[in-house]
């Protein structure tokens, strides 16, 4: 035993902290690779595609916001019409 | 069959040539007709490693591109004549590499030779990808540390959805983990990753354990493969790593820090 780190404080230790966020990181790599977050953006192109059928509306008319919270993964969707289109 | 294993990593400065070179080496060792190919176009490093790079005159870039025969450009290693290097060009033009053109090279290799190994680059671009890409089996060459082991999942996932294998639905690339670097010191200490938090993670099977080694520096300035090194335990970890691979029951050493006596107890600087 290093007698001096007696009186040091006792700190958590890095490598269990390095664990910790590796399964994390790791996590959130693997999910972005397996369950396809990739088909957003084409997603995003044929959605616009439908809207615009019936109303004209601007190309950052479709928002996506994906969380994930707590191992439920919910993906958001805010299409915004035009003012005047709306009544 | 010639088997392809590709040495891979994602992250730099792991130990991928230092791996290719004694792996090779090792299977050579043994009566296995290996050669060993330097895949990092631009940046040719192997040939210092394996201590031929003064024999260098033809190289893979030229082999692709018909400018040589794979007869005049393979180096046929001075101990060993059951190992041979295939160096790197050193072209600066990223489209050397061509499809077509490797795996022309690699089918001719595998019409003489047993085993090929593929030393990738760092990265994930086209020369690793090319590595990569015909592999039968993948060496990931994965440090104890953060940053390394991220990227060392990531190449995981490519090689699981990116190569020939893959593609043909041709089972799956078989995979290894070989932790370098490993300092047991740290690793009991709580300061460094342990050889199972890093299993864990990654969830591949372990084929070897490399100790950080102050042999590994000293052995790549003289050009021979650590692995020739019977006074290294780095040297020993690679021997065991290689008799694993060919399916021989070797336990892992090396996993524990040498045991300190007293006055290193009492005294201990780090």
């Amino acid at each position: 035993m290093d007698w001096l780190r007696f009186f040091k404080r006792e700190q958590k230790r890095s490598a269990s902290i390095a664990k910790e966020r590796l399964m994390i990181a790791v996590a959130h790599q693997r999910s972005g690779d397996a369950n396809g977050l990739r088909y957003l953006p084409q997603m995003r192109e044929e959605l616009l595609a439908v809207v615009r059928r019936y109303v004209q509306v601007p190309d950052d008319a479709v928002q996506f916001n994906v969380a994930r919270d707590e191992g439920i993964e919910v993906l958001e969707l805010n299409i915004t019409l035009p003012e005047k289109q709306r009544n | 069959m010639a088997k392809i294993i590709v040495v891979t990593s994602g992250k730099g400065g792991v130990g991928k040539t230092t791996t290719s070179a004694s792996f090779a080496t090792g299977l050579a060792a043994r009566g296995h007709k290996t050669a060993v190919i330097d895949f990092d176009v631009g940046l040719r490093n192997l040939d210092l490693i394996m201590g031929v790079e003064r024999r260098v005159v033809f190289d893979f870039v030229n082999v692709i591109n018909g400018e040589a025969t794979l007869k005049q450009a393979l180096i046929k290693d001075k101990q060993l004549d059951t190992l041979y290097i295939l160096a790197a060009s050193q072209t600066r033009d990223k489209d050397a590499l061509t499809q077509e053109g490797v795996e022309r090279v690699l089918n001719e290799l595998a019409q003489s030779f047993e085993y090929i190994i593929c030393d990738s680059p760092a990265g994930i671009e086209k020369g690793a990808f090319m590595a990569m890409y015909f592999a039968d089996e993948a060496l990931v060459v994965t440090n104890p540390e953060v940053s390394s082991v991220r990227d060392s999942d990531r190449v995981l996932g490519i090689l699981s959805s990116k190569s020939r294998k893959s593609e043909g639905g041709d089972g799956k690339v078989r995979e290894h983990l070989v932790l370098t670097r490993y300092n047991p010191a740290r690793v009991a200490k709580g300061e460094m990753l342990s050889v199972d938090d890093v299993k864990e993670i990654l969830a591949i099977p372990l084929l070897g354990v490399i100790p950080e080694s102050q042999s590994v520096l000293t052995s790549s300035n003289a050009g021979v493969p650590v692995i020739r090194e019977e006074n290294s335990d780095a040297g020993l970890a690679y021997q065991d790593l290689v008799a694993r691979f060919v399916g021989e029951e070797r336990t892992h050493r090396f996993l524990a820090a040498p045991r300190k006596g007293l006055l290193g107890k009492l005294f201990g600087s780090q």
